[in-house]
């Protein structure tokens, strides 16, 4: 079955005419052009697809792009502005926090999304007595951050990294 | 060795390709723009042998957007056979269960997937067999194995000497089937037009898909071109072409002009990526009471599929780790219904010196000696098989620099005796190795134009770099700042370039450049014309072995036993590496951090199971099939010996792609007997294993 | 995928009047289940009624102290709720023991309770599955099946259920609102999810086109001083080998109140009544935490490849317990 949806991707406004079967994911990278948003696995078992959706980090493989009608998209495309690296982008290129680089738009974004949650006062499975203290410990990262594989193995520096960003983005630490 | 003068070599310049890639723009082949493009989906066997008797594809043919249903009885005629895993959808023979038989083009994927599901196969299956075990009586020798190493080495009497041996140590280690898993999926983009095909792939060699795809389809190689700019990951299993390639060429041919896309699922990658085979090793030493070894007697057992053979090189790493006079190695194949292995980050090192160096740790506490010292006590003079002198050998040193940096000194060898609450600590060291390698056939261009030298390669990155290493090379042979050099790889039009594998790829690829630098400043001096080039190829006896080269390794690893559940967790690891020159620091450390991170997921987590009822693999996912996680990984680092190799390369580097994964695996289980005392011998160590 | 229909419910009481007249409809939540299994073909339903839209997105205090949890809170959001981190760590830390921060993102209380378990051969439309297809035999029962039940299991089927949050759930003995052609029930959560039994292809006790509005945890004290321990393969994004959800209430050295359930050993959260039984009013110690483990495991059969989770179970449950009453947690 044929649909219409609309969705803000990166700042622009965009209309599809769409399969129902159509993922976001697919809609992102088939129809739109938009392949910031990368296909691991396709069941939300990798998090490639991890893009900011309506503010919140979301795996994009098992949502159908008809059911997010009107959502604002933003991938790691769209996290820079004018030719200018958001400071989580910066940080791994610093760090050096990717290799093969398929992964990498989608821990940007998880990272984004991470920190939004944290800064909300969010715990995670290793927050001592559910109370999260002001900053991220290296634990708090990487169990929020292990939603995103990495195969090449760049997960030390991809620590480092957001370590570093959070620094800059006036997270308390 | 006319060692280059370093500048740009040793610097830690960014990743070249790193913008594009946090910005999540760098094409991938899937991603590459192409109009109007065609979806294939393929149709895979749910039998593992036998033959394919009907398909009705008359529902498939129904749906609305479908272009074209291909199956063996409709598909292109192939040229060549001499690949069997390349001769696709020619005959209705099935091989192995997830085998393609058929496939869908159709306007979209969504309709590509649900046509190829209403396909409707009948089968003749014959009974497969799957049974990977070590007391097969069909087992044989194979007349090489993996790079051409002889399949058994004697010296001495090894049986015997083991059996005199006052101290001995006879112990089976296991490896399960594992799958190189790069995140993105193989896939390919083919478009026929005008007599020619063009691949967008994902590859460690566009010249090896090229030249397969050309041969198996009859064709020219000037009428193929394939173009790899970036890949994400292969770690082995993009190295030779496969299956899909020539699917996609063949839906390409049957809708002329259009491009097709395909891209492998991730549950396909299972079956028709390669995998690392099993393997089962008999490992026994012989030593004196000091620790003295008199025999090392390495014997594996691994599979192949039946159609077309890989033998996994397992036991060659343990020819030239230890001496000792009487030596054995052994490879044995199980010939099964299964896809055809192939290469997997370091292919017989990574499960050979698993074993090895378990074995190693074993003799260590049989002889009441410190793990360290024993390996010290057999460190060879010269590679005890070819006797050929040491390019470089350096383990020993990273050994002691490795116990220096661990806090190694007044560790109490006694397993067991660090509990904290309900963890059990321990610690545990291995030796690595891998060979260094130089592929002959490279070839490298140089173009000097507006100020600046374009330099051509059909090289290959997968997130080793090469962007950039390559760049920092060609501007220190050419004696000019990296800024004025522009690289392009990863595309046939470009000059012919040796596959990203077998580490060697900065070795075949930076010689050639180096020589191809030398022969522009030959001919052309240091103010050449605009339009000024010349090419060169890596020169005759660069892949000499007068001297035995290879680079070394100590890992070190901490880890917490939970007493209670059996869960192991990492808690410190350290490799220290001896390669030779490093190009980039920075994308240096990534890399081996990287192996050693394989290498803790390949210690606790990773295992392909074969039901072998059904001849198919049944975790067949990220779910069932599990890689480290970031949580997995805690305080892990890679440093190396500050070195410039004189014997290896103008560059005065080794190659460091794989050698991280080595040894990192038997650290680990080193690690877990020393917190627990029980010495698991199979990976992957996962809880069930330990918990009582 | 198969075709179908998509439309959105803007009222309860249509959305389960529109699923309920068709036979393959469903309802669509965050969809990390549903259109995982749309994809591998296990689901092919004809039209998805998507319910996120409806009203059911609060956490609400009852009367009496007792909470309501809309059925289309989302996961990171019910775990993130100051009042369930307070009065119900338990829930909290089952939630943040599931998925990856994404998929938390995505899936909701419904949907949680919902999902169907990860067994690999239910997953697999070319192998046999009694869950699946009804008498076409169990693949996993002499399969692998190392990831399977060791409790509550048939002939038919030996599969476990996924659910973290429906282990903490059933500990705390939450109520299951759901609304029907014929109006509102409630369900206590140890009664939603069913044992195999001879009818492996229900995993719940819902009928067709009933819709989860709510899901209500009582006032209960004990949760206070809860949690819940998963043991997994790797440290994070995998589901349980075994976990266990626990609260626990010691006064002067006797357990005077607990609650125990237990994942990854049933087709359904095994809620731990005989170890309960052992524990209330007996002295709290490590032995009695054993006798309790092992008086709830007593029935437990081990399948070729799953034995080790009964010492497993045993040795967390004994952990957790201690643990608790250290006030460790």
């Amino acid at each position: 079955m044929k649909t219409s949806i609309t969705l803000r991707v990166d700042g622009e406004q965009r209309s599809l005419q769409l399969d129902t079967r159509t993922t976001l994911l697919d809609a992102l990278r088939e129809h739109l052009g938009v392949t910031a948003a990368k296909k691991g696995c396709d069941h939300g078992q990798c998090g490639a697809c991890t893009v900011l959706m309506d503010g919140r980090r979301v795996t994009t493989c098992l949502s159908l792009a008809v059911a997010c009608d009107g959502a604002t998209i933003i991938t790691a495309e769209g996290l820079a502005r004018d030719g200018t690296l958001h400071p989580v982008q910066q940080a791994f290129l610093d760090h050096d926090a990717l290799q093969c680089g398929y992964c990498t738009p989608g821990q940007i974004c998880s990272a984004v999304g991470m920190l939004e949650e944290a800064r909300a006062g969010h715990p995670s499975f290793v927050t001592k007595g559910l109370a999260l203290a002001a900053g991220l410990s290296d634990e708090e990262i990487r169990e929020r951050m292990s939603g995103n594989l990495c195969r090449c193995g760049a997960y030390v520096n991809i620590v480092a990294a957001v370590r570093d960003a959070m620094g800059k983005t006036g997270f308390p630490s | 060795m006319d060692l280059l003068e370093t500048r740009a070599i040793g610097a830690s310049l960014e990743r070249m390709d790193g913008r594009l890639k946090v910005m999540g723009t760098a094409p991938y082949a899937f991603e590459q723009r192409v109009d109007r493009p065609a979806y294939l989906h393929p149709v895979q066997s749910t039998i593992a042998r036998g033959r394919i008797h009907s398909i009705d594809t008359s529902a498939a043919g129904r749906v609305d957007g479908v272009i074209a249903v291909i199956t063996h009885w409709t598909a292109p005629r192939l040229a060549s056979d001499e690949s069997k895993e390349l001769w696709v959808l020619q005959s209705n023979e099935v091989h192995f269960r997830g085998q393609f038989i058929a496939a869908v083009v159709a306007e979209t994927l969504e309709v590509a997937r649900h046509a190829a599901d209403l396909l409707r196969v009948e089968y003749e299956p014959a009974a497969h067999d799957v049974g990977f075990r070590a007391g097969r009586e069909d087992l044989y020798a194979p007349k090489t194995v993996n790079a051409g190493y002889p399949t058994d080495t004697d010296q001495g009497d090894a049986e015997h000497a083991f059996n005199a041996a006052e101290v001995r140590m006879d112990e089976t280690y296991s490896t399960p089937m594992e799958h190189n898993h790069p995140m993105e999926p193989h896939s390919t983009v083919a478009v026929w037009e005008s007599e020619k095909l063009t691949l967008y792939d994902s590859t460690q060699s566009a010249h090896s898909v090229r030249n397969a795809v050309a041969k198996t389809f009859g064709l020219r190689g000037e009428q193929v071109r394939v173009i790899s700019p970036y890949v994400g990951g292969g770690f082995g299993s993009k190295g030779e072409p496969h299956a899909h390639n020539i699917l996609a060429a063949l839906a390409a041919l049957r809708v002329p002009g259009r491009a097709v896309k395909l891209a492998l699922t991730r549950q396909q990658m299972f079956t028709l990526a390669g995998h690392r085979t099993p393997t089962i090793q008999r490992f026994r030493l012989g030593a004196t009471r000091d620790g003295h070894l008199k025999a090392i007697i390495h014997e594996v057992v691994e599979q192949t599929s039946r159609f077309q053979e890989f033998a996994e090189q397992t036991a060659v790493p343990t020819r030239l780790m230890y001496a000792a006079p009487n030596r054995r190695t052994r490879h044995r194949l199980a010939a099964l219904d299964v896809p055809k292995p192939s290469w997997m980050r370091a292919p017989g090192e990574t499960p050979g010196m698993f074993a090895g160096e378990v074995a190693m740790d074993e003799l260590a506490a049989a002889c009441g000696l410190d793990p360290i010292e024993l390996r010290v006590r057999n460190e060879p003079e010269r590679d005890p098989e070819s006797g050929h002198p040491w390019g470089n050998r350096h383990l020993v040193a990273c050994l002691r620099e490795g116990a220096r940096r661990f806090g190694w000194s007044g560790r109490d060898p006694r397993p067991g005796r660090r509990p904290e609450g309900d963890w059990l600590i321990g610690s545990g060291v291995a030796s690595s190795t891998y060979p260094r390698y130089v592929l002959m056939g490279s070839r490298a261009s140089i173009r000097f134009n507006d100020g600046r030298y374009g330099v051509r390669i059909g090289a290959a990155d997968l997130g080793t770099g090469t962007w950039t290493t390559l760049t920092q090379i060609a501007a220190d042979a050419l004696g000019c700042p990296p800024e004025s050099i522009r690289l392009e790889i990863g595309d046939t039009d470009l000059p012919n370039a040796t596959v990203a594998g077998g580490s060697s790829g900065m070795s075949s690829w930076g010689w050639a450049i180096v020589a191809a630098a030398r022969e522009f400043r030959r001919r052309h001096g240091s103010r050449p014309p605009s339009g000024a080039e010349a090419s060169a190829e890596t020169p005759e006896g660069a892949d000499d072995e007068t001297f035995a080269q290879h680079s070394f390794g100590a890992q070190f690893a901490e880890v917490r036993v939970n007493a209670q559940t059996g869960e192991v967790r990492l808690a410190r690891m350290l490799g220290v590496f001896s390669v030779g020159r490093i190009i980039n620091p920075r994308l240096a450390r990534s890399q081996l951090i990287g192996g050693m991170t394989m290498g803790l997921s390949m210690a606790l987590h990773e295992e392909a199971v074969m039901d072998e009822r059904l001849g198919h693999i049944v975790n067949h996912d990220f779910v069932g099939y599990h890689i480290a996680t970031n949580a997995d990984v805690i305080d892990l680092d890679a440093v190396w010996l500050e070195e410039v190799d004189d014997r290896s390369t103008p560059m005065g580097s080794r190659g460091i792609g794989e050698i991280g994964i080595v040894g990192a695996a038997a650290a680990i289980a080193n690690a877990v007997y020393h917190a627990t005392g029980r010495r698991v011998r199979q990976l992957p160590i996962t809880p069930d294993k330990l918990v009582t | 995928m198969t075709p179908f229909d998509y439309e959105r419910a803007t009222d309860a009481s249509s959305a389960v009047a529109r699923v309920s007249a068709q036979p393959n409809a469903v309802f669509l939540g965050g969809g990390t289940n549903l259109v995982d299994h749309m994809r591998l073909g296990v689901a092919r339903p004809e039209l998805v009624v998507d319910v996120t839209r409806l009203p059911f997105s609060a956490i609400e205090p009852l009367p009496g102290g007792a909470i309501r949890i809309g059925a289309g809170v989302r996961n990171s959001d019910l775990a993130a709720d100051r009042t369930i981190r307070s009065r119900y760590p338990v829930l909290s830390q089952a939630l943040l023991a599931g998925a990856s921060g994404q998929l938390r993102n995505l899936a909701t209380t419904a949907g949680n309770l919902l999902q169907r378990t990860r067994c690999a051969y239910f997953q697999d439309v070319t192998v046999a599955c009694n869950k699946r297809e009804p008498g076409s035999g169990c693949s996993a029962l002499d399969g692998h099946n190392r990831d399977h039940a060791i409790l509550g299991a048939s002939q038919q089927c030996v599969a476990v259920h996924p659910s973290d949050m429906a282990v903490a759930l059933a500990a705390l003995d939450a109520t299951v609102i759901v609304l029907g052609r014929h109006g509102e029930r409630r369900i206590p959560v140890t009664d939603f999810h069913r044992l195999p039994g001879n009818a492996p292809e229900s995993d719940t006790v819902l009928e067709h086109g009933e819709l989860i509005t709510a899901v209500e945890l009582p006032a209960l004290p004990v949760a206070e001083r809860s949690a819940y321990y998963k043991v997994r393969d790797r440290a994070s994004y995998a589901f349980a080998l075994v976990s266990v959800a626990a609260a626990l209430h010691v006064s002067h050295g006797r357990v005077e109140d607990v609650r125990i359930a237990f994942g990854g050993l049933a087709h359904k959260p095994w809620r731990a009544v005989r170890a309960e039984a052992t524990l209330r009013g007996a002295p709290a110690t490590e032995e009695n935490y054993r006798r309790a483990a092992e008086a709830e495991l007593v029935d437990a059969r081990p399948l070729k490849h799953n034995a080790f989770k009964i010492p497993m179970a045993r040795n967390t449950l004994q952990m957790l317990l201690r643990q608790l009453a250290a006030g460790a947690r």
